[in-house]
């Protein structure tokens, strides 16, 4: 029992962070249909934005995290305006290659200036090196700080989607983009607030991981990013609540497999929920078959 | 998808690194008074660790042997390029310092894959290759048979499983083991093996065993796993990238058992990825403990420090050792051609170095004595030496 629970809490630390990484996944195929494969990039800046805050600058964990957030904010605009805003209206394969061409881009850019080794976050101190016994249980302040802040993020972004003006504004551009425009919502403002706050989720989960695991380098967004996807797509992609559950369920799926089953199989047992998922129901969990209007 | 397109991607960037390279190291060739060595290992990528400590320790042995008036007057010229440690482009860029630098012979990769591949090479260009740490088993024999070009200056995985199973049996009293192998490579899977035989022969159990694969950053669920066996030490094949990581990772659930590994430990990352803290009670087989009073040894670290101004590790040590041994056989070789240095190689009897003497047995592999480095709080305290 007492392994049961503590496999648990591995399970939601981790799940915490896939969960943060799909919001962003979801938010943006949700308004502009396209998967953004940039945004597990953006996920690595931020872990080494955080890095250079804390070792160069000497910052805390809390001015490091706002400032990757904010850095990271920036990046996910410019990558909207400069190489997604031009293709507005051309295919949406063609939106996809350009995806898939910026995150290679980030990724051996990011590989030239920093070079490919991996890099040790410094040691936390003080109250971010503790770690607490509950019962028999071991619960780091690493993995309480990973959840908590992934529940207040998830909770301020509820709060814009469904209660700002803005908000309302992204939930009518995803419903109808022509529509809203004729409403007078400026629809291209509304993408890039949409790419600043899940590049601004990515660049939390970044700083996050970073101090969690303690090592960082140009390529670690990839595998992540992946599982991130499949817990948008399982939760229903385009779906807010959809990708938080997702997250959850992957990170548990995972840590079960290796703790009660083989740890080699872990992936391949994510990648087989992904596909059961898109027979069985392929909206996700939370999606609603929708007729195609004609 | 997106792997394979990054795959591609690499493999571009690759090229067109190459091409850039070129340019440069054009113009210097067929000189009478030098004599090329190719240097190719892992400067960037998961392993660079490994790669830029061997190329420091080739450095200044190089540097000793030139300002020492080179071999018979000629000076050693390096052509260094970085294998990013990936397999592939090792290969690539073998036959590049064969076809086109035109090298007497190459030193490195520093990891067994890598190694593997750019010996496919050697054989077919006829070309001497030698690494300083490629350490399994089937480097230079494998089931096709000798590899006629191919050295090393390491011993062997299953000499270093079998080296730590007994010190575990032996020194820790240790009956029960648990097995946590990188299956992703060649390397751990081989020192497992070995230990795992070894350790079964002396009388004890393996309780357990799990792997992960390359790149993985939570291993918490197999550390939850393990946590509830009854065991006395963890054998950790592995790579210090992933190893550093699941030995915090261990100690902050509380497994405080001695934690055994192999010379992939050795790279000052490891004290960073998993903080000083928790490296305690942790023993790694290695070539060299900088605690050893061995006199070579006390120059190679007085040197060392002279050039570098830091300590050096095993891989700098083997890295010195390599260059040294390589200058040893061109000096002993007949003529200036791949065909003598392999005979000369080949013959190489109680050479000397910071790493222990040896010499070349039937197979291109070192008999030489392992060390076992024992860690407290991050720092070498002990370290025990094991016979040949």
């Amino acid at each position: 029992m007492e392994n049961f629970l503590q496999q648990v809490i591995n399970g939601i630390s981790l799940g915490s962070i896939y969960a943060l990484i799909a919001l962003g996944y979801t938010m943006v195929y949700g308004i502009i249909k396209l998967i953004n494969f940039a945004h597990c990039d953006v996920y690595m800046l931020g872990a080494y934005i955080g890095y250079f805050c804390m070792t160069s600058l000497k910052l805390g964990f809390f001015p490091s995290m706002v400032i990757a957030m904010l850095v990271c904010t920036v990046i996910g605009v410019l990558i909207e305006k400069i190489a997604y805003k031009p293709l507005r209206n051309a295919t949406r394969i063609a939106v996809l290659i350009t995806a898939i061409g910026v995150s290679l881009f980030i990724e051996y850019g990011t590989m030239f200036f920093v070079k490919a080794n991996v890099r040790a976050y410094p040691e936390m101190t003080g109250f971010l090196a503790k770690s607490f016994a509950v019962g028999g249980l071991k619960i780091t302040a690493q993995q309480i700080l990973i959840v908590i802040s992934t529940i207040i993020l998830m909770a301020m972004l509820q709060f814009i989607v469904k209660k700002t003006k803005v908000g309302k504004a992204m939930r009518a551009v995803s419903l109808d983009k022509d529509a809203a425009e004729l409403m007078g919502i400026n629809v291209n403002s509304t993408i890039s607030f949409t790419f600043a706050i899940g590049s601004a989720l990515a660049g939390a989960a970044g700083v996050l991981v970073g101090i969690y695991y303690n090592s960082i380098d140009p390529l670690m967004g990839v595998i992540p990013g992946l599982k991130a996807f499949v817990a948008a797509v399982f939760g229903g992609i385009g779906i807010i609540p959809g990708a938080m559950i997702g997250g959850y369920f992957i990170g548990t799926v995972e840590v079960f497999v290796s703790g009660y089953g083989n740890s080699l199989y872990k992936d391949a047992v994510v990648f087989a929920i992904l596909i059961l998922i898109l027979i069985v129901k392929p909206a996700g969990l939370l999606g609603k078959n929708t007729k195609e209007k004609v | 998808m997106k792997k394979k397109l990054s795959m591609l991607l690499a493999v571009g960037l690759l090229v067109s690194g190459i091409t850039a390279c070129g340019v440069k190291s054009e113009g210097s060739q067929a000189n009478a008074n030098e004599i090329k060595i190719g240097i190719n290992y892992e400067l960037s990528g998961g392993v660079a660790s490994y790669g830029q400590s061997s190329v420091d320790g080739i450095m200044l042995a190089i540097d000793e042997i030139n300002a020492a008036g080179g071999i018979d007057g000629k000076k050693l010229v390096p052509v260094k390029y970085d294998n990013k440690s990936e397999p592939a482009e090792a290969v690539i860029l073998a036959n590049k310092l064969i076809s086109q630098d035109k090298v007497l012979a190459i030193l490195g990769p520093a990891t067994s894959g890598s190694f593997k591949s750019e010996v496919s090479v050697a054989e077919k260009k006829k070309v001497p290759v030698i690494s300083g740490s490629a350490t399994a088993d089937d480097v230079t024999v494998d089931k096709t048979g000798k590899k006629d070009y191919a050295f090393r200056i390491c011993y062997t995985d299953s000499f270093q499983g079998t080296a730590m199973a007994n010190f575990a049996s032996q020194n820790l009293s240790a009956k029960k083991a648990v097995i946590v192998k990188d299956s992703s490579s060649d390397y751990a899977k081989g020192l497992a093996e070995n230990f795992i035989k070894t350790f079964k022969d002396a009388g004890g159990t393996i309780v357990g065993e799990e792997a992960y694969v390359a790149k993985d950053k939570d291993f918490n669920a197999i550390l939850t796993k393990i946590k509830d066996l009854d065991f006395d030490v963890i054998y950790l094949p592995g790579y210090y990238e992933e190893a550093g990581l699941i030995i915090k990772q261990a100690r902050a659930l509380g497994i405080d058992k001695p934690i055994l590994g192999a010379d992939g430990f050795d790279s000052p990352d490891l004290t960073s990825l998993a903080g000083a803290g928790a490296l305690s009670k942790v023993y790694f087989t290695n070539h060299y403990s900088s605690l050893d009073k061995d006199p070579t040894v006390i120059k190679f670290i007085d040197d060392f420090k002279k050039k570098y101004n830091k300590e050096p590790n095993a891989f700098h040590a083997l890295g010195y050792d390599l260059a040294k041994f390589l200058a040893d056989g061109i000096k002993r070789s007949k003529s200036l051609d791949s065909e003598a240095l392999k005979e000369a190689l080949a013959s190489t009897t109680d050479f000397t170095g910071v790493t222990g003497s040896f010499s070349i047995d039937e197979n291109h592999n070192p008999v030489k004595a392992i060390v076992i480095v024992g860690l407290e709080n991050g720092v070498q305290a002990t370290a025990v030496r094991s016979g040949k």
